[in-house]
């Protein structure tokens, strides 16, 4: 039981730092590495999970993470990134000292939050819970700090690992559940796309700063 | 009697020890370095021969230097291999390792450093001012992220103090930390910027730009130059030997041992130092300097993966009691 909380703590911490790693990064290609990165882990994550409690349907959701999130949609964003023409570009993002220490404030309360609401609950849910909420806080902090769209495509996509993460410390979701979320994240990303290539086609960048400008002169 | 004096006799042979083999670590990082870039490099023996070369020669001092830029050096020196000495190495019971508490560690190299960066002003030049700021603007950003790390420690082991660590983790079962594996990689950064290796500061370089420790002690000469190249030896082997008691402290002997068991403990402990620095070695020819500005980042790394790791420590205590 011990041994196998331990690695499941690994891999929730190292998927945390992964998050980290998310804020920190300024390369628009480095940024999409972690994010494929943080997405192999969380499929690692859950394999383990399938193993140790032996719930094999898990093994599915592990596949669909690791294929979907780890290989296709860092894929996908890949070409994006090259037909856009900013895979050499520096995000000037603001603040990052700032902005880690945010993230600290952030993964500090929603450990704290969980920890307080979850008192009856078996340890691994807890865990996996706690983590998940600082990995969706951290994504939802990365959607504000960037101001690059196809960053903070990444950042959302960060969200739904720390969902999946947390679904698989506790109950899990029906098998239902899980793939229309893994295909409406998909899904999402196709929307995203055309709205990427569109904010490019009529501003000449991917920088959302440009949208705030065009307001109110209709 | 015979027990105290076998025992003051362990302990002298501790400061004996780090203060015999901090010369070699340095040649042997530089005989690493030299290798990797084909190049045949120094022999072990020549940090030797330098120190012996250093303390025969005259010692240039300025006209306008103080007692302090004299006094300096020596204090220096004996401070940190003060803190040299009190680090558990080969056994973990000696005769002073209880003063071994790592926020009094920190506290003494603390002092060292505050002397060094005051020396570096006194003579009045802007290089040595140039040095003093930039050492102080390190050390102000390295200190926070090395405190946490020891409250990391603090928190999983339940004390600061070195020997009691030490025999706490030799007691535990190997088990996969994340809270810990962070904490090292904290204490790795803060040791690379304390001991102004590569990616903060290039030891080899006096080129004006780029240098922060070179800069500082840029005036001394002779004896006084051969304390501080000596005190900067022992730092090294000072942080090599907390990195080893925090986190790898096994083949270390038990409080109660003979000599038998503490010899084999010497010859983990030097081989445990060899591979840290031939690892330096390695690190150091295989990435470049960083621009001054962005230190502060780099250094914000190490304070975030120590908080990381507190909070992660913080949580499985919380989850599994």
């Amino acid at each position: 039981m011990n041994h196998a909380y331990d690695v499941s703590h690994f891999l929730a911490g190292l998927m945390l730092v992964a998050s980290f790693a998310l804020l920190y990064q300024d390369r628009v290609l480095a940024v999409l590495r972690t994010f494929a990165l943080q997405a192999i882990i969380l499929s690692l994550a859950v394999a383990w999970e399938a193993w140790a409690q032996d719930r094999p349907h898990l093994f599915i959701t592990a596949a669909l993470a690791l294929g979907l999130k780890g290989i296709i949609i860092p894929l996908a964003l890949h070409r994006m990134i090259a037909r856009l023409g900013i895979h050499r570009d520096v995000e000037k993002v603001v603040g990052v000292g700032f902005t880690m220490l945010i993230g600290l404030g952030l993964t500090a309360l929603s450990l704290l939050l969980i920890l307080k609401a979850t008192a009856a609950a078996p340890a691994l849910a807890r865990e996996g819970l706690a983590i998940a909420l600082a990995i969706i806080l951290l994504g939802l902090l990365m959607m504000i700090t960037r101001r690059n769209a196809v960053t903070q495509i990444i950042g959302f996509m960060s969200i739904e690992n720390g969902l999946i993460l947390g679904a698989t410390g506790a109950r899990g979701m029906p098998l239902v559940v899980e793939i229309s979320v893994a295909f409406s994240v998909l899904i999402a990303l196709f929307v995203f796309a055309v709205f990427v290539f569109r904010i490019r086609e009529r501003f000449d960048t991917v920088d959302v700063e440009a949208l705030e400008q065009v307001r109110g002169d209709k | 009697m015979a027990e105290t004096f076998i025992a003051l006799m362990a302990q002298g042979a501790q400061m004996l020890l780090v203060l015999l083999v901090a010369p070699a670590l340095a040649g042997l990082t530089r005989m690493v370095k030299a290798r990797l870039m084909r190049r045949q490099g120094p022999p072990l023996m020549q940090g030797y021969r330098d120190l012996l070369k250093l303390v025969r020669k005259e010692a240039v001092v300025a006209d306008n230097a103080s007692w302090l830029f004299r006094a300096s050096p020596y204090v220096i020196f004996a401070l940190t291999w003060v803190a040299a000495a009190l680090v558990p190495t080969f056994a973990s019971g000696l005769m002073f390792n209880w003063a071994a508490d790592v926020v009094a560690l920190v506290a003494i190299a603390g002092a060292a450093r505050a002397l060094l960066a005051l020396a570096g002003m006194d003579i009045g030049t802007s290089f040595g001012g140039l040095g003093s700021s930039r050492e102080m603007m390190i050390s102000s950003l390295a200190e926070p992220a090395m405190l946490l790390v020891v409250l990391t420690m603090a928190l999983v082991a339940g004390t600061t103090r070195l020997p009691a660590v030490a025999d706490f983790f030799i007691a535990q079962p190997l088990a996969i930390r994340v809270s810990l594996a962070l904490a090292f990689v904290s204490l790795v950064i803060v040791a690379l910027a304390e001991n102004a290796r590569i990616p903060v500061d290039n030891p080899a370089t006096h080129l004006e730009l780029t240098m922060v420790h070179e800069a500082m002690v840029l005036e001394y000469s002779g004896r006084h130059l051969a304390m501080i190249e000596a005190a900067g030896q022992l730092k090294m082997v000072l942080y090599i030997s907390l990195m080893v008691c925090l986190f790898v402290p096994y083949g270390m002997a038990p409080a109660d041992a003979g000599v038998a068991a503490w010899v084999l403990g010497g010859a983990f402990y030097v081989g445990k130092l060899a591979v840290a620095a031939a690892a330096l070695g390695v690190w150091e020819v295989s990435i470049a300097k960083m621009r001054v500005f962005r230190v502060s980042e780099f250094l914000g790394v190490a304070f975030i993966f120590a908080f990381l790791a507190i909070l992660l420590s913080f949580l499985t205590q919380e989850v599994l009691h």
